[in-house]
């Protein structure tokens, strides 16, 4: 789970980060309130969990509170590359005097964590790794250590950041480093990592991803969004409701698969069919995993139909532990169960495996004005994509 | 021969006695696999009967290794406690480590990869893991048995279903070994570790690699191979309608930007002459005409 600015500032003062003080609004009132009560000059900031926001016009200086009030009537709503602010982060203004970066994230390759430390901060860091690589600090960290204070003073000297400031930016790193590990997170950022005239070392911006796999241990349920109004995160969560995996696409054809690698291949190979019959595209990502018991099944039928975007559906099963005819009948229970008024599209079935055959005379047999049944997982996808585009 | 797993390896299953674990145990048995105890703690001393076979239950791992001799352990323990038992796997010593369980933090991967490597006597497969299969021989894992045949292919895969989907279109040609990796962003073993094991098996005389979205894992194993591997490798990569910034089921398949997209993972490979095929049943018909000789893929020639 990816975090919002606020909420990473909220970990990073937790740990002993040092963050300006602010106060997070959704309403231009509460943004005015918010600047009346920091009693300084403050930008209001978009909360959105993409970059380039600056560039956007996301972020505004507001000198008092009835500028604040005004910018933060401006931001509230504003669109950036796709993604809505719907709340804003009013922030005592900090004028830096140089700014660097910091950054703890999983490095997947050599299977540990990176240090990444650089006096180039405030803009992108893979930019300043292709143009000035002798100003990023590369670093390997080892899991069973970590990043005590020598380790960090060294990286910032690696980093090139001024002798007079390395201590106060060790600190931070150390400080850094806790809350990647006591809050399970997979990148925390610091872009920028200002320098004030005062030598005061404090995160301006921060980027933090969580491990929802470590939800367990944690009361993270706080940062978790709530359900927009609009039906397609209305989807998503009630999937995940239903213990189902589900990603909404944009296109007409609905897709149930098991395991993440078949779906992920299904909607590639439904693409791929759709381009040489109507421009259709898959509607969605669902993996009901291992089994295909009936109540799965009528779940992920029910989500996907109540889709408004999809015109057919692509259900594409291979029957390896779960044997097929379990699957069918699985399909068969659940199209009783969903009935008339739930299933208006097509379906389309695809079994293969074990007792694939087996599968596909239970099918046949229940004789669905709605379900055809094909062998192969091309012929089935083609079938889909002919069908959502007719 | 087979990699990793051979008919002669004696395997514990850690979390045998919780109702995953003894599932699979039941059906590791009915695939031939030597399945010698169970381990959990604070049960140490209990037995579960598999139809004729009784398998004694340990409570460490140290014990079972020494009353058994067992070289492999197959991991069902739920994600709070699956470091700790890795951890204790690699301690006792065992040769190889399967983690089947789904939904371990990567922290507490990350911590039991290390450990693995420095003590450097543990390969560890997984997490988040079908396991694999050397068929007619043994099983580590939930691979289903009986949808395919042993025989001169060798397949490596991030994802579950679609090695399932392989095997069995290529069950008449059959498979030495079948490795799933799994699909977390930090896993044990990767595809370069199954290559380099499947170059250097004499049974092996072709490789199938299933890939997926997220990191560079197959761009760095089309550069070894390109180095290192003379027998064809023919390639899938899944996800190529995935959008930017979406978990597609698999943890670790994301795009994040214009990093680890199924396109970049598909010229990687093509540009050292691995076929990539555009569906999985065009992979299966690639392998077909690679072992009849029709078409080259892949390998230093």
């Amino acid at each position: 789970m990816d975090l919002y600015e606020y909420q990473a500032k909220e970990l990073f003062a937790r740990h002993g980060v040092p963050v300006p003080r602010g106060r997070v609004a959704s309403t231009p009132q509460e943004a005015r309130m918010a600047a009346e009560e920091l009693k300084t000059a403050t930008v209001i900031k978009a909360q959105v969990k993409t970059g380039g926001r600056g560039k956007a016009g996301g972020v505004r200086p507001a000198p008092g509170p009835a500028s604040a009030e005004a910018e933060a009537l401006r931001v509230l709503g504003m669109d950036i590359k796709g993604h809505t602010a719907r709340t804003v982060l009013v922030e005592q203004a900090t004028v830096p005097f140089e700014e660097y970066y910091a950054a703890y994230l999983v490095d997947r390759a050599n299977r540990t964590f990176l240090a990444m430390v650089s006096s180039e901060g405030g803009m992108d860091i893979e930019e300043v790794a292709a143009t000035r690589p002798e100003a990023l600090a590369r670093m390997p960290v080892d899991p069973a250590v970590g990043v005590d204070r020598e380790t960090a003073r060294l990286l910032a000297g690696r980093a090139g950041l001024p002798e007079e400031v390395q201590g106060a930016v060790a600190d931070v790193l150390v400080a850094l480093w806790r809350v990647l590990v006591e809050e399970d997170a997979l990148l925390v950022e610091v872009n920028p990592l200002a320098c004030t005239s005062g030598g005061r070392v404090l995160a301006l911006d921060g980027k933090v991803t969580l491990d929802d796999n470590a939800a367990f241990r944690h009361d993270h349920e706080a940062f978790a969004d709530p359900p927009a109004a609009d039906g397609t995160a209305g989807l998503e969560a009630r999937a995940k409701a239903r213990g189902l995996n589900y990603v909404k696409l944009d296109g007409s054809v609905g897709v149930i698969g098991n395991g993440a690698g078949l779906v992920m291949s299904t909607l590639d190979v439904v693409a791929y069919a759709g381009s040489g019959a109507g421009g259709a595209r898959p509607a969605n990502f669902l993996d009901i995993g291992g089994g295909a018991s009936a109540q799965v099944m009528a779940d992920a039928l029910e989500i996907v139909l109540s889709d408004q975007d999809v015109r057919a559906v692509l259900v594409n099963v291979f029957g390896g532990i779960t044997a097929c005819d379990a699957v069918a009948n699985g399909i068969v229970s659940a199209l009783a169960m969903l009935g008339e008024q739930g299933v208006r599209h097509p379906i389309v079935v695809r079994l293969d495996g074990n007792n694939a055959e087996a599968g596909r005379a239970i099918l046949d047999a229940a004789r669905h004005p709605l379900v055809r049944v094909v062998t192969t997982m091309d012929d089935a996808a083609e079938l889909a994509a002919r069908l959502a585009a007719a | 021969m087979a990699v990793f797993l051979t008919k002669d390896s004696k395997v514990l299953v850690q979390g045998m006695t919780g109702s995953e674990g003894a599932r699979h145990t039941a059906r590791m048995l009915a695939a031939g696999t030597d399945i010698v105890a169970g381990v959990t703690p604070g049960k140490g001393g209990q037995a579960v009967d598999f139809g004729e076979r009784r398998l004694p239950v340990f409570g460490t791992m140290a014990e079972a290794v020494a009353a058994t001799g067992a070289d492999v352990s197959v991991v069902f323990v739920p994600p709070r406690f699956t470091r700790g038992a890795v951890e204790e796997a690699i301690d006792a010593g065992v040769g190889l480590c399967v983690v089947i369980t789904e939904g371990v933090p990567v922290h507490d991967t990350i911590r039991f990869v290390a450990r693995a490597q420095a003590a450097g006597t543990t390969r560890v497969i997984g997490p988040n893991c079908p396991g694999l299969i050397s068929p007619g021989q043994s099983s580590a894992g939930i691979i289903p048995a009986d949808i395919t045949s042993a025989g001169r292919i060798g397949l490596v895969s991030k994802s579950g279903t679609l090695t399932y989907q392989l095997m069995y279109e290529l069950r008449d040609i059959g498979f030495s070994t079948a490795v799933g990796i799994g699909g977390d962003p930090v896993i044990g073993t990767t595809h370069i570790d199954a290559l380099e094991a499947f170059q250097a098996d004499p049974e092996t005389e072709a490789i199938v690699m299933i890939g997926e979205i997220g990191g560079d894992a197959e761009e760095r194993a089309a550069a070894y191979i390109e180095e290192h591997v003379t027998k064809p490798v023919v390639a899938y990569v899944a996800g190529f309608t995935a959008p930017e910034g979406k978990t597609m089921g698999h943890a670790g398949a994301i795009v994040s930007g214009s990093a680890g997209t199924a396109q970049a993972k598909k010229e990687a490979l093509e540009k050292v002459g691995v076929r990539v095929g555009k569906t999985p049943s065009e992979t299966a018909r690639l392998m077909r005409d690679i072992l009849a000789g029709r078409v080259r893929s892949g390998g230093r020639p």
